[in-house]
């Protein structure tokens, strides 16, 4: 164990009580003063021009200010992922389009003095179409008969692979070794093709923002965001108004995951307040949350591994299709990690090649989502070292921990593939997935279980598990920033740019502070994401916030640690070597003297040598440690409808040193449900013509606490060098493993393969008569 | 229109449209502590206490709840004089983004004047109206436990 004071204790998350009592606030909870309520008229056609629009009855509407659509705002070509710039996703959108792409796409918009008007208004508007074929099949996309969506003015900003003639938003390919030598050398091959499907990230916030111009001119935007820094250059670009004249404010956030790293409503807010200059608010019902917004990107996944009777994997080929929807925001970077999250993680097969490709489609739009492509490749990957493990007749946990990473290797996809574009070499620093297996074997009682198919009337139990790593931000891109000062009482501002989506990131990074500073957290007051106020940060995204701002954090904590003891050492006119912070105070250890740090700021601000003691810091990563996680499900299958219970789950975790355990905790189990609902309930489904028919939650599924059963998370520490106090990321990789562990558990169970899900009891005993399980 | 409401146990008078739900009508007069998750009655981040009873504001209309006696999670405890419940959940852990805690801490609420010392199974009925995406519920459940434990050894604070 550490001897940290703070790290590594589950410290109350700082704005909890604040929360829990009601007094925080989110976006839509800001009063404004006579503010514009705007409404979005969405494409009732999968694919179709527009070739007229009038609104002339829509403005005749009383309580209607205005209407936009393309024929009175300017066409800003831009990509609305909220990523770094130059965006390595393709501009292939602009605000308001004479083309529409799929049944929600934004045809216009109204403002109007209240919603319900404005909501009114829609009906009135008339739009003449040109219907046009459209295209469903991303396996048809690339035909060259196929629909295409997009002309050839839209473009990559970064040079990647583009080609709206094919429809094509991205393909990435990498190859090493040799192929035809692992299929040579190979005893036997297995050749699968697995689909994970769309879903939608359910933040229980809908996406809001509102705006406003300041008493100086300057325009405010608040807004449910994960990337406040790149809204703000966004919406610079897209609205053609100075970023210096632009202000983004995060309140608190309720929830992400994902959907709040794009920058959707934001241009069309300020778009509309920079105009009238008036205050203006938009909120998504949860219907345009489901069709509107962003999604889960579908993958399907061809993957052939060739195996040698001896249990060496002597070739892998990944062959990636990403279904990006109508519009190609993280279509590369989605697509990328399909397979650089994935198969680093098996670094002893020499002969590997990955092949992606991203392609429109007229159907919603993918994005970000917690995992973010490492959730569909490991629902493959995972369900073919279960079949490779029974082929070979060997324990399945034994012949992972023989060919996983380990602590001193390093993987030649590391190197080949980043996030849209090459990787960065790297070597593990840190690892104990051999110790999560282990434990995760043990709690789900593997060896007890395994092959037993313990029956009880029609239902059988069967177990199954799974294992992952994600990554620690992004190596060579992520920056996040921060700036701390020293008050007269010893208590410190630290502003950050890192965005508190829920995720507790202002508790733990304040963690760090008070750690360094040897302090309690109570002294540390936090301000984040205010673009104004805090320092830059890339966003709450790629599960970066606690390795990279929380090292920006620590270096800025340190620089004031110095500070204090310089001062100190002027006051207790000492060396500075003899000095040490310790319980808030500074310790002379060889006169045996301390003084609080209140008589340090007191003294640096008012009694000599006066200054402020105040510091910033960035933090630029050039590795991404990965945690890893070894994920356990046991199931219980009833044969005579196919029904699955989730028995038990377990999630074991390697995150390096767990800054708060209970928050390290809290986010496994949020992913890991979000998981299991995705493995077992969540579904898009479509009319013939492209419609989406569920988007509510009576008819997606997520789960409440009725359907939730043993659920158990275990953290497993390890020191990361590279990372703030020894931290690695925790956010995404537990919802990588609840598909493919479910789905080998089932297995276990029925003997029934699920290439797709989820596993709703239609689609599992339909599986168990096409298997022959037919037992009835 | 306009109605007399008992709002955390001060009389309001309140304007609002006939056919207007309560959830907008208590946001517009700034509770906006009820929170609008879904507008279909499926998430409970609007969940109140309606005479006692946990409703989802979204599906009540405003005209039905005249001169009622209307419950937020402010009217059970607030920043500086929390409730054991709101105490319990931030010790549990179980307050991520917070959208869905107001709704949470209210279902808890009724559960336990109810039933004080309910079982893993009666807490997980009680709060089967409320959706979290961020908790996976586990910690909800363990702040439930541990209200209704902190509450039978005569916290500060009874329900």
């Amino acid at each position: 164990m550490s001897d940290y004071t703070i790290i590594g204790k589950s410290e109350k998350k700082i704005d909890s009580l604040s929360l829990a009592t009601g007094a925080c606030q989110f976006t839509d909870d800001f009063e404004l003063k006579e503010p514009l309520y705007l409404a979005q008229l969405y494409s009732p056609h999968a694919h179709a021009e527009i070739l007229n629009i009038d609104d002339s009855e829509a403005r005749k509407l009383p309580g209607v200010v205005d209407v936009f659509h393309y024929q009175n705002v300017k066409p800003v070509l831009h990509t609305t992922a909220g990523q770094g710039f130059p965006e390595p996703s393709p501009y292939d959108s602009v605000l308001f389009d004479m083309k529409m792409r799929f049944i929600g796409d934004r045809v216009a918009m109204v403002a109007a003095e209240d919603q319900k008007i404005a909501n009114n208004a829609l009906k009135l508007i008339k739009v003449e179409y040109k219907i046009l074929e459209p295209l469903f099949d991303p396996e048809k996309a690339m035909d060259k008969n196929a629909p295409k969506l997009h002309g050839t003015d839209r473009f990559t900003p970064i040079g990647a692979t583009y080609d709206s003639l094919k429809n094509l938003a991205a393909e990435v390919e990498i190859e090493f070794g040799d192929l035809k030598k692992g299929e040579a050398e190979a005893d036997f091959i297995i050749d699968k093709i697995y689909h994970a499907h769309y879903g939608s990230h359910c933040a229980q916030e809908p996406h809001a923002a509102i705006s406003y111009f300041d008493e100086m001119g300057r325009l405010v935007i608040v807004c449910t965001t994960q990337v406040p820094f790149h809204v703000r250059r966004i919406v610079s670009k897209v609205c053609e108004f100075p970023l210096s004249k632009i202000r983004v404010i995060k309140p608190r956030i309720g929830g992400g995951f994902g959907g709040k790293q794009e920058v959707l409503l934001e241009p069309l807010a300020a778009l509309v307040t920079i105009k009238l200059k008036r205050p203006a608010k938009i909120v998504l019902s949860r219907k345009e949350v489901f069709q509107n917004s962003r999604t889960r990107h579908p993958v399907r996944t061809r993957l052939r591994t060739g195996v040698k009777n001896n249990g060496d994997i002597t070739f892998l080929e990944m062959d990636s299709l990403l279904n990006s929807g109508a519009y190609g925001t993280h279509a590369l970077t989605v697509l990328s990690n399909c397979g650089a999250k994935v198969l680093p993680l098996f670094n002893k097969i020499e002969n590997m090649r990955f092949l992606g490709r991203s392609v429109y489609t007229n159907l919603p739009v993918g994005g970000a989502y917690r995992g973010y492509g490492a959730t569909q490749g490991y629902f493959a990957l995972n369900q073919q070292l279960d079949m490779i493990a029974r082929k070979l007749d060997v324990d399945l946990p034994e012949f992972i921990k023989k060919n996983h990473i380990q602590v001193g290797e390093t993987s030649k996809i590391f190197e080949a593939l980043g996030e849209g574009k090459e990787g960065v070499v790297q070597y593990i620093n840190s690892c104990k997935l051999d110790e999560c297996i282990d434990i995760g074997a043990r709690e789900i009682g593997w060896y007890e279980k395994r092959e037993k198919k313990l029956t009880n009337g029609d239902k059988v139990k069967g177990v199954g598990m799974m294992v992952a790593m994600q990554g620690s931000g992004i190596p060579l891109v992520d920056m996040a920033s921060a700036y701390m000062k020293m008050n007269d009482d010893g208590s410190f501002n630290l502003d950050i740019g890192a965005t508190d989506i829920g995720t507790g990131s202002d508790t733990v990074l304040a963690q760090i502070a008070a750690e360094v500073l040897s302090i309690d957290l109570e002294k540390i007051i936090v301000l984040s994401s205010d673009t104004d106020r805090t320092p830059f940060d890339v966003g709450a995204y790629a599960s970066s916030t606690t390795y990279v701002s929380g090292g920006a954090v620590k270096k800025c904590a340190e620089k004031i640690r110095d500070q204090i003891l310089d001062v100190a050492a002027e006051i207790m006119k000492t060396d500075r070597n003899n000095l040490e912070l310790a319980d808030g105070k500074v310790h002379d250890q060889k006169n045996n003297k301390c003084i609080s740090l209140s008589d340090v700021a007191v003294y640096s601000l008012y009694t000599k040598n006066q200054f402020q003691i105040q510091a910033g810091a960035s933090q630029f990563v050039e590795q991404s440690p990965p945690p890893f996680i070894a994920q356990f499900a046991e199931v219980e299958v009833d044969k005579k409808t196919g029904k699955v219970d989730l028995i038990k789950f377990v999630s074991v975790v390697d995150c390096g040193q767990a800054i708060n355990p209970k928050l390290a905790e809290g986010q496994i189990d949020g992913a890991t449900v979000n998981g299991i609902c995705y493995a077992l309930t969540e579904e898009y489904k479509f009319s013939e013509n492209g419609n989406l028919l569920t988007k509510q939650f009576r008819d997606y599924k997520i789960w409440t606490a009725a359907d939730i059963p043993e659920i158990k998370t275990i953290v497993v520490e390890s020191h990361e060098k590279t990372g703030p106090f020894g931290a690695k990321s925790v956010g995404e990789i537990g919802i990588n493993g609840p598909m493919p562990a479910i789905a080998n558990a089932i297995y276990d169970a029925v003997d029934v393969r699920l290439f797709k899900a989820p596993f709703t009891p239609a689609r599992v005993y339909r599986e168990m008569q096409k298997t022959g399980c037919q037992h009835y | 229109m306009d109605g007399l409401f008992i709002i955390n146990g001060m009389q309001h008078r309140l304007d609002f449209k006939s056919d207007e739900r309560l959830l907008f009508t208590l946001r517009k007069h700034g509770y906006t502590e009820v929170k609008n998750g879904c507008l279909e009655g499926e998430c409970g981040a609007c969940l109140i206490l309606l005479d006692d009873k946990p409703v989802n504001s979204c599906q009540v209309f405003t005209a039905s709840a005249v001169e009622k006696d209307i419950k937020t999670v402010k009217g059970i405890g607030n920043l500086y004089e929390p409730h054991i419940i709101q105490k319990a959940f931030v010790d549990a852990g179980a307050v991520q983004c917070g959208f869905c805690t107001p709704g949470m801490v209210l279902a808890t609420y009724a559960l336990l004047q109810k039933n004080p010392k309910p079982s893993e199974p009666e807490i997980k009925n009680a709060l089967d109206g409320n959706l979290c995406r961020c908790t996976g519920y586990v910690k909800i459940i363990e702040a439930v436990k541990l209200a209704a434990q902190m509450i039978g050894k005569g916290g500060d604070r009874n329900v």
